[in-house]
């Protein structure tokens, strides 16, 4: 099994593949903040913020339900909110004991709740989209161009570029540790401290691996021609089409928030 | 069933979006920009033109050793978070960079945490974890005076706290954003990453003891230049700032405004059969945030305070001998 299945980007020619990635870059940014911004209990604007959603989705080719899925990964999270459901002032709804203490579920604390979860949800899709449209190397670029420090993003392209061939090893070492481990079904062997022992010569081994890796990797480098500054290609301009699609959008965010805002 | 170990994150510490307010997001990117700043500062100096292959590569081996896992109970997994070892073995300027690189590409590939909150999450894993494990390990490595059980001690102790309070941190943003009352999501996130943090501290010195028998030349104390008492310090300062933002989050307008009710109402007479306010809240938040604030303090100090007094008394013992540093 290789790890690369685990990269987020599907190719398609859809609409949103072809948007230069700068600007979808900015304009999930933004979709993120409006989210962020928009008020607890605003539904009509939740609404429309996931019909905009969808639609963007539905043009990015991907498949709603992907996106739908993939978006969910980050509801689990939502335990940590969950609690903001007893504690939230207001009239109580429920109430319950638990533990000698008495909770009082409110309508205000599940408007909150309900909040949170929407907004995470909504602008996780924004991400999926993003993430399923831009191959890595060119988002890097699109935040190159958004100026972020040369030095971090030539890191993370190496990240990138690395990733699956140090996490194939570690999916070697892993398979090679269940090779030469005997072990009855449902119960594992040794003690804990063992297994943890076990594990983190694993990752020493593989840290090690890595490093002379590097070390290879900076001679080849150097070999050809590598002198410590990190050159990359302009980016070209921006077309007519990824004006004619941030427009409406980013004037449909704003519209939503102004929505939002007058009447709630 | 590999896979989805594999999409898991190593602890429930990565905030999506939706869980920050927009305030505590913005401000986490600031922290966050300065504490990758002076990395990026710093390691550029020690590494020069090697700093790019190099931390590029690290940051992948952090990244693919969050993956190997060993069996907890059950069903249950043991990971890694890797600051603490990143510091450890590269520095802690390399270290932020490449957690911070890993926390970045888990996010932007993988979902693995929000946009607008990767500063929160590059602040709390990437800066606030490595800076407490690195300073951890300087301390205990200055205790032990370059005697081997330094290294071991330092690791393990450096990579729970390193967890620790990076999860004290993650509460500490939850709290101040109102997406969880104070009395529970510290005791909770903290709890939880206490015994979580056993698991980091094993498996680092796991890695670490492999990496000395191997490498000697990457663990060395003699390689730590002096100074370990200041980055101790720095160390202790960080993971006390962040223990001490929690009771002021109890100062959260939600509890003011609680008491405020409270107070107001609690003399007129209300049709509506208002439920006397959960005792748990307000008074809980005083007692139970401030009694696991006082705690984590006290114990910290405590621990550090034995080990000290340990090393006093065993300097004393060899005061004769002809060991010296």
């Amino acid at each position: 099994m290789h790890i690369s299945s685990l990269d987020a980007y599907r190719p398609r020619t859809s609409l949103i593949h072809g948007l230069d990635a700068r600007v979808k870059l900015v304009l999930a940014v933004l979709f993120i903040v409006a989210t962020a911004l928009t008020p607890e209990g605003a539904w009509p604007a939740y609404v429309l913020l996931a019909a905009l959603a969808l639609g963007v989705a539905v043009a990015s080719q991907l498949g709603v339900g992907f996106v739908y899925r993939r978006s969910a990964l980050a509801l689990p999270f939502a335990l940590a909110a969950v609690t903001v459901v007893f504690s939230t002032p207001g009239r109580p709804l429920l109430s319950t004991q638990v533990l000698g203490m008495k909770l009082a579920l409110t309508g205000a604390g599940l408007v909150r709740f309900a909040s949170i979860v929407l907004k995470s949800w909504l602008s996780m899709q924004m991400a999926v989209v993003l993430t399923g449209s831009t191959p890595f190397p060119a988002l890097l670029q699109a935040m190159r161009s958004l100026h972020v420090p040369k030095i971090l993003v030539a890191v993370a392209r190496f990240t990138y570029r690395y990733l699956f061939v140090i996490g194939d090893e570690a999916l070697r070492l892993m398979r090679a540790r269940a090779a030469r481990s005997g072990a009855s079904e449902g119960r594992s062997g040794g003690s804990i401290f063992w297994r943890a022992r076990v594990t983190g010569r694993l990752v020493g081994s593989l840290f090690l691996r890595s490093l002379e890796r590097s070390e290879r990797i900076y001679d080849a480098m150097v070999a050809r021609g590598y002198d410590g500054e990190v050159r990359s290609l302009r980016s070209p301009a921006l077309h007519s089409r990824d004006l004619l699609v941030a427009c409406p959008f980013v004037l449909a965010l704003a519209a939503i928030q102004l929505l939002a805002r007058i009447r709630w | 069933m590999l896979a989805s170990g594999i999409l898991t994150s190593p602890a429930p510490m990565h905030i999506p979006d939706g869980f920050l307010s927009l305030a505590v997001s913005l401000l986490c990117w600031v922290l966050a920009a300065v504490g990758v700043g002076l990395a990026l500062w710093r390691s550029g100096k020690a590494l020069g033109e090697r700093q790019v292959p190099l931390m590029g590569v690290l940051a992948a081996f952090i990244f693919a050793a969050q993956m190997l896992n060993f069996t907890v109970a059950g069903g249950t997994s043991g990971h890694l978070l890797g600051g603490a070892l990143a510091a450890i073995l590269v520095g802690p300027w390399a270290g932020i960079l490449t957690v911070t690189t890993v926390v970045a590409i888990q996010a932007l590939l993988f979902q693995d945490g929000g946009l607008l909150v990767m500063g929160a999450n590059i602040l709390n894993m990437g800066v606030i974890a490595t800076l407490v494990g690195y300073g951890v390990y300087r301390g205990v490595m200055a205790l032990a005076r370059g005697q081997r059980w330094g290294m071991f001690a330092g690791g393990f102790v450096a990579a729970w706290a390193s967890v620790v309070m990076a999860s004290v941190a993650t509460a500490v943003q939850l709290i101040f954003s109102g997406t969880s009352p104070a009395a529970v999501a510290l005791p909770a996130m903290a709890g939880v990453h206490v015994l979580i943090g056993i698991g980091e501290g094993l498996i680092t010195v796991g890695a670490l003891a492999f990496v000395a028998v191997v490498r000697r030349d990457l663990v060395e104390p003699a390689r730590a230049p002096a100074g370990g008492w200041r980055w101790a310090a720095v160390g202790l300062v960080l993971a006390l700032a962040v223990s001490l933002l929690a009771p002021l989050a109890s100062t959260h307008p939600d509890g003011l405004e609680r008491v405020a009710e409270d107070l107001g109402f609690m003399g007129a007479a209300q049709d509506a059969p208002y439920q006397v306010i959960p005792d748990y809240v307000f008074p809980g938040i005083s007692n139970q945030v401030l009694a696991t604030i006082v705690a984590g303090l006290v114990g910290t100090l405590l621990v550090a305070g034995i080990a000290f007094a340990v090393a006093r008394l065993r300097r004393r013992a060899v005061q004769g001998s002809v060991i010296s540093d």
